[in-house]
């Protein structure tokens, strides 16, 4: 049993680091009220198919900006479909190199936003384990503060 | 809670909405919310689909409008359907946090425009027997 709790300590404390830190907000809240027994791993499902989303853009922008002729505006709506808070400064800043059609300042801001999902990605991945953790331990999920 | 308690009674299952956005997430995450409000959802990829839809004879009570779509986007798909009579609720919702972005989109025709991400209590003021109303 005492392992079951300190199981779900970890993962308390674990969430409110990544929502002190900016990776989760309270849209993950929502999406974890909306997972229930009919849909229990929603919220699996939705953040699987984020970073399947996220992966073919970030090849689709690396593509186009490898063209020889570059379609900036191509570019600009690809990073329009960018998500995530940590991410709008940068963002901002490349859709302002798309109209200024700077290719190295796409470029830096596109290796900033890779290391970025790679980061969240590292992040929920062991979020997730931490849940399977307890689950496998016989505890149930508590919910973030 | 924000927004008071929400059932899934009083009609609301009768409700039909049409969800416009580009990106499969945001659509499933949009479509959970509202199904968990007992709302009846179709979804629409860009606004072409949309303005297709409504010329294939479909009806919705309200209409979510993502702004920035490949195809066809926010504003245009409606304005088309505002010029085809279409009478529906339309919320758009939008990441730009401009506000003359938001005005643009406004004059389109819609009735409200929020930013995103929708939440159970954004959704729920949009219903007809809501307080917000």
């Amino acid at each position: 049993m005492d392992s079951v709790v300190l199981l779900q300590r970890q993962l308390v404390d674990y969430t409110a680091q990544l929502f002190n830190e900016g990776f989760l907000d309270d849209q993950f809240n929502q999406l974890q009220q909306l997972q229930d027994e009919s849909n229990p791993d929603f919220v699996v499902e939705v953040v699987t198919l984020f970073f399947e989303d996220s992966e073919r853009l970030l090849n689709e922008l690396a593509k186009a900006l490898e063209q020889q002729s570059i379609d900036y505006r191509k570019i600009d709506a690809h990073v329009h479909q960018l998500k995530g808070q940590q991410l709008q400064k940068v963002c901002i800043a490349f859709r302002n190199y798309c109209e200024e059609r700077n290719i190295e300042g796409c470029q830096k801001c596109l290796q900033q936003v890779k290391n970025e999902y790679s980061l969240v990605k590292t992040k929920l991945e062991t979020l997730f384990k931490l849940e399977q953790q307890v689950l496998a331990a016989g505890g149930s999920i508590p919910w973030p503060m | 809670m924000v927004g008071g308690e929400v059932n899934s009674d009083g009609g609301k299952t009768d409700l039909h909405v049409l969800v416009v956005d580009d990106s499969t997430v945001v659509r499933m995450v949009h479509r959970m919310l509202m199904t968990s409000l007992g709302l009846k959802v179709q979804e629409a990829k860009n606004g072409k689909e949309a303005v297709d839809l409504h010329i294939n004879g479909a009806y919705f009570d309200l209409i979510f409008m993502d702004m920035e779509m490949p195809i066809m986007n926010g504003p245009t798909a409606t304005r088309e359907l505002r010029a085809m009579g279409v009478k529906s609720n339309i919320v758009g919702v939008t990441s730009c946090t401009f506000e003359s972005a938001h005005k643009d989109f406004i004059e389109a025709g819609l009735n409200h425009c929020v930013s995103k991400p929708l939440t159970i209590a954004m959704i729920s003021s949009f219903l007809p027997d809501s307080n917000n109303k």
